[in-house]
């Protein structure tokens, strides 16, 4: 069946099976690898993805239903090339990747986080209460919640919000 | 996956020819349970019918001493609605629980308790403050409304439109999660109503069920206290690798008291 759907801001169409899951159709068809498979049983967290500006997990969701959406992957965070999202930055100069596998759900399961709570201050109970839907294998939670209370400081500074 | 035909419904009566003309046709809310189920092999329906198109079934709306919530709105929506914060939070708080908060984006009340996941939080709110079902042909009292282990009162092709929540004048809701799924190893929903006090436990047996003798005992006094010497006996109750069935009896006293200390 045809999809199409705007994906960081681009128009994407595509053909899939009604199973295809949009982790699949993400990676396999148009090649956005950032999306990792991680345990692929809705535990993990590591094909977090924005759906309408909601936080979701892209292994379980079919293409299908995200036919006409409008989806924010980590390809799609950066402002430019060259540049890094407040957010990134934050967990390269804090420690919060170590083999990196979980890193692009982490950031997306934070940037959620941070809209969520606009305006108030990301506290560390906070933080790893919202964390529960993403796992890091590495357990390099510390650093990762070091992280996104320094992201969401950065991103409130730069812009007064996400 | 095995492979299936996919439809999306952009109405009742889009959803009820789908599944009509389908052999063996599944309706999918939020997909948060389904998905995983189809990804074992677990279930192998020819049709999918995502209900996930029809707006009439979103939203929340509380109507004087009531909350009406629409079947396929998210668990996000309900934990974050000021609307059922200020009516029932013990309800708000409920959805704040399930799962991680990408499946509460997706989740959604009416796939919960038309799966009745023995574990499931919602089916505890529902006959934990004596809820309406709604669905396409009639409405269902919360009582009657979970039969059995992932079963319910729901025929063939019946879908749940809307769940009617009469506000209680207080009612908590404590559970003992599973560290990992986040799914109630033991929930306890306790809420004192115009027509008295209610207890509702999830996560114990094959489906959640009320306890009478607490019920009567908090009538007389609805203090923690009132239920000290009540236990439920763990001979129906579940039991696997997470708790046994006696750890789960006991779950049901220490949460329920946990529940009506939050209230008193």
């Amino acid at each position: 069946m045809q999809i199409s759907l705007t994906i960081n801001g681009k128009q994407h169409s595509g053909d899939v099976e009604p199973r295809t899951l949009l982790v699949e159709f993400l990676r396999y068809q148009l090649g956005l690898t950032g999306t990792h498979v991680g345990c692929d049983t809705s535990q993990c967290g590591a094909c977090t993805i924005h759906m309408n500006g909601k936080s979701i997990k892209a292994c379980t969701l079919l293409a299908a239903q995200a036919d006409g959406q409008d989806l924010t992957t980590i390809e799609g965070v950066a402002p430019s090339a060259t540049e890094l999202h407040p957010m990134q930055e934050a967990f390269r100069e804090n420690h919060g990747l170590q083999c990196g596998f979980c890193t692009p759900g982490m950031i997306m399961s934070a940037l959620a986080m941070v809209e969520r709570h606009k305006g108030e201050d990301l506290d560390e109970k906070t933080i790893r209460e919202e964390l529960e839907g993403n796992l890091c294998r590495c357990t390099g939670y510390h650093g990762i919640v070091k992280a996104i209370a320094a992201g969401a400081k950065a991103m409130q500074a730069s812009q007064g919000g996400a | 996956m095995y492979a299936f035909e996919y439809k999306k419904a952009f109405s009742l009566e889009d959803a009820k020819s789908a599944f009509d003309s389908a052999d063996d046709g599944t309706f999918m809310a939020g997909g948060m349970t389904l998905i995983p189920t189809l990804k074992q092999r677990l279930a192998m329906p020819s049709d999918v019918i995502d209900l996930g198109g029809i707006e009439d079934l979103r939203g929340i709306f509380v109507d004087g001493d009531t909350v009406s919530i629409g079947a396929m709105t998210c668990h996000a929506e309900v934990a974050a609605s000021t609307d059922v914060k200020n009516a029932i939070p013990a309800l708000a708080y409920l959805a704040s629980l399930i799962g991680d908060p990408q499946v509460r984006n997706r989740g959604t009340i009416g796939g919960s308790i038309a799966n009745n996941d023995p574990a499931a939080d919602y089916p505890g709110a529902l006959v934990g403050l004596g809820a309406t079902v709604h669905t396409t042909t009639r409405e269902i009292s919360a009582d009657d409304f979970f039969t059995g282990m992932f079963e319910t009162a729901l025929e063939d092709g019946e879908l749940v439109t809307k769940v009617t929540f009469p506000v209680p004048e207080v009612a908590s809701y404590r559970k003992f999660p599973n560290p990992a799924s986040r799914y109630a190893v033991v929930g306890a929903f306790v809420a004192k109503t115009k027509d008295g006090v209610r207890v509702a436990i999830t996560g114990a047996g094959p489906t959640v069920f009320r306890v009478p003798e607490m019920e009567a005992a908090l009538n007389t006094s609805f203090t923690p206290g009132a239920i000290a010497d009540i236990s439920v006996p763990a001979d129906d109750l579940n039991s696997d690798l997470h708790a046994t069935a006696e750890y789960r009896a006991h779950l049901i006293s220490v949460m329920a008291k946990r529940a009506i200390a939050d209230c008193v």
